[in-house]
């Protein structure tokens, strides 16, 4: 198939839509499928070969916070040449309630149109106001796509129509392999943390608890986190003699944070809730790390109901500690888990979400025709 | 006490009091002043977003850059308390959507498109003047104010005390003439 995506936000600038939006290109690609991806980019950018520049993005407030994005009759009529110039089966869009590319694609094409929504935005009464403006682009839309549940219900309530269900996507094979950082995991075992420190529902404060109650008993216990946050304010939860066996990597970089996973023994996921999905523990379980989670709707499901990971019950701190202590003491058990969890995980592997989008451009394709251009 | 003397206490102080009550008087003027600069601000801020949301649903403009200012000027309008941030993201946004490559030559000739255009600036440049104007009322009140009389003998009653102002309010942005580079970033 001849594929057109549409990407809202700033090539140039790490965000979670920018890398599903190449995850799943690349996936195509490797599917055979010939595809084009338009975004916001300087001309003389340094860009992947399926990407086409838009121009340069603009940042602008919108919605709380500034936001790189393409828009004007200048970036449309770009999206315009794109279009005639691509000739695609299907036209798939990013994000299309945002101020940007997406938004414009919809306007000036017309044919099989599919969109992805990413954000939840609840109380969003912009998009509210916006309903005029964007009703008559959104409608042309034949087949929505939905990464979570959040993001779904945004659609339901503020847009109005349904979307199937389709998670973001891994490239598994990325966190497959990794050299474990210096001195880790140790053989008094290590736990692990990946994720804001001074977010409340990222539930350190639990493992923290946790890792309290086992350190007496266990001396060669360490915790390993990785993520943004005031370290001063995480050590001051364990007692002072156990404080040495913290270690805070800070923000870590795309490939520390797989290094990191593959240095710990147990990897832990106290969320308190907040989470639509679950991508920590995807790659966790990408990386082969053993997994205790506290038991929230969206990792009960990411783990199997348990058979790829350990639960415990949300908030429990000793919970936690004996479910950790238990893996820790049972290296069988704990093969066993990552075991379950690298086949768990093969179903948010790129090549696999690609194949169930590619069952939604089949579905919208046949009957619409072809791309063209609208306006 | 002799007589003369009661009669110079009763003139000093029938003078103080003459002048106390002058002073409050222009206290309470300033009040005035302070108080129709504060409203003239407020519509030229209430007409700035109307203009803008009507410029984004006339169908004139890409629905993105419509969007973009739908959301900017909406959120100026509904925020009660706190509006100086909404009110310079909408002054940002309108600065973005304006100084877009040949903004002004590929609305030329459409249908209505100079007017709202024009009203619009002209819009922006009344809450420019307003908000300096009320900016030096609360300046003025607040000098009178500080004066160890007005404090002592609380001169302004239960007046709340006046606060500036502060918004970017500048289509053009500070220091450029030509078409705007990055704006700066204020997420919050």
């Amino acid at each position: 198939m001849k594929i057109g995506i549409v990407c809202p936000y700033d090539w140039e600038v790490p965000g979670g839509v920018r890398e599903h939006v190449s995850g799943l290109a690349e996936a195509l690609i490797e599917l055979g499928h010939e595809v084009s991806v338009i975004a916001p980019a300087d001309d003389d950018a340094v860009l992947p070969d399926y990407v086409v520049p838009a121009g340069r993005a603009v940042p602008v407030p919108y919605n709380g916070s500034v936001a790189r994005l393409a828009f004007g009759f200048l970036s449309a009529s770009r999206v315009r040449r794109w279009l005639k110039e691509g000739d695609f089966d299907v036209l798939h869009v990013h994000e299309p309630a945002a101020p940007s590319l997406s938004l414009l694609a919809c306007w000036v094409a017309d044919g099989p149109i599919v969109a992805t929504m990413h954000a939840a935005m609840p109380r969003s009464r912009v998009l509210h106001v916006a309903q005029p403006i964007l009703a008559s682009a959104l409608e042309k839309i034949s087949g929505r796509i939905a990464v979570s549940e959040p993001a779904r219900a945004t659609l339901v309530e503020h847009l109005g129509g349904d979307a199937v269900l389709i998670p973001n996507g891994v490239n598994v094979s990325r966190y497959e392999k990794a050299e474990p950082l210096p001195g880790f995991p140790g053989s008094g075992g290590t736990l692990g943390f990946l994720g804001r420190m001074d977010e409340p529902r990222k539930g350190l404060d639990i493992l923290l608890a946790a890792f309290s109650l086992m350190a007496p008993e266990r001396p060669g216990l360490r915790l390993l986190i990785a993520g943004r946050g005031d370290p001063e304010e995480a050590l001051e939860q364990v007692p002072a003699p156990y404080r040495d066996r913290v270690v805070l990597l800070g923000q870590v970089s795309d490939a520390d944070r797989v290094r990191m996973l593959h240095s710990v023994d147990v990897f832990c996921a106290p969320n308190t809730g907040g989470e639509s999905f679950g991508m920590v523990l995807v790659e966790a379980m990408a990386s082969g790390a053993p997994i205790v989670a506290s038991d929230i709707d969206a990792f009960r499901q990411v783990l199997r109901g348990g058979e790829a990971g350990e639960l415990f019950p949300v908030g429990s701190a000793a919970g936690l500690a004996a479910a950790a202590g238990r893996l820790l003491d049972d290296p069988a058990h704990r093969a066993s888990l990552a075991a379950a969890a690298a086949v768990a995980v093969r179903e948010f592997d790129w090549s696999v979400i690609a194949r169930d989008v590619l069952r939604v451009y089949q579905a919208v394709a046949p009957a619409a025709g072809r791309v063209a251009v609208a306006l | 006490m002799t007589p003369m003397t009661s009669i110079i206490v009763i003139a000093v102080l029938a003078i103080f009091g003459v002048y106390i009550s002058w002073r409050a008087g222009r206290l309470d003027r300033l009040h005035a002043r302070l108080e129709a600069a504060r409203f003239a601000l407020d519509a030229a801020l209430v007409r700035r977003s109307s203009v803008a949301l009507e410029l984004a649903a006339s169908g004139l403009l890409d629905p993105a850059t419509s969007l973009l200012l739908a959301g900017a000027a909406h959120d100026a309008r509904s925020a009660h308390s706190a509006r100086e941030m909404p009110e310079s993201d909408l002054t940002r946004a309108l600065r973005a959507v304006f100084s877009q490559p040949d903004f002004r030559t590929l609305l030329a000739g459409r249908e209505g498109a100079e007017e709202l255009l024009s009203e619009l600036e002209g819009a922006s440049h009344q809450v420019f003047l307003a908000r300096k104007f009320y900016n030096d009322a609360v300046a003025a009140t607040q000098v009178a104010r500080r004066r160890w009389l007005a404090r002592v003998l609380r001169l302004a009653g239960r007046a709340p005390a006046p606060e500036f102002f502060e918004i970017d309010d500048s289509l053009v942005p500070a220091g450029e003439t030509g078409p705007p580079a990055d704006i700066p970033h204020l997420t919050t």
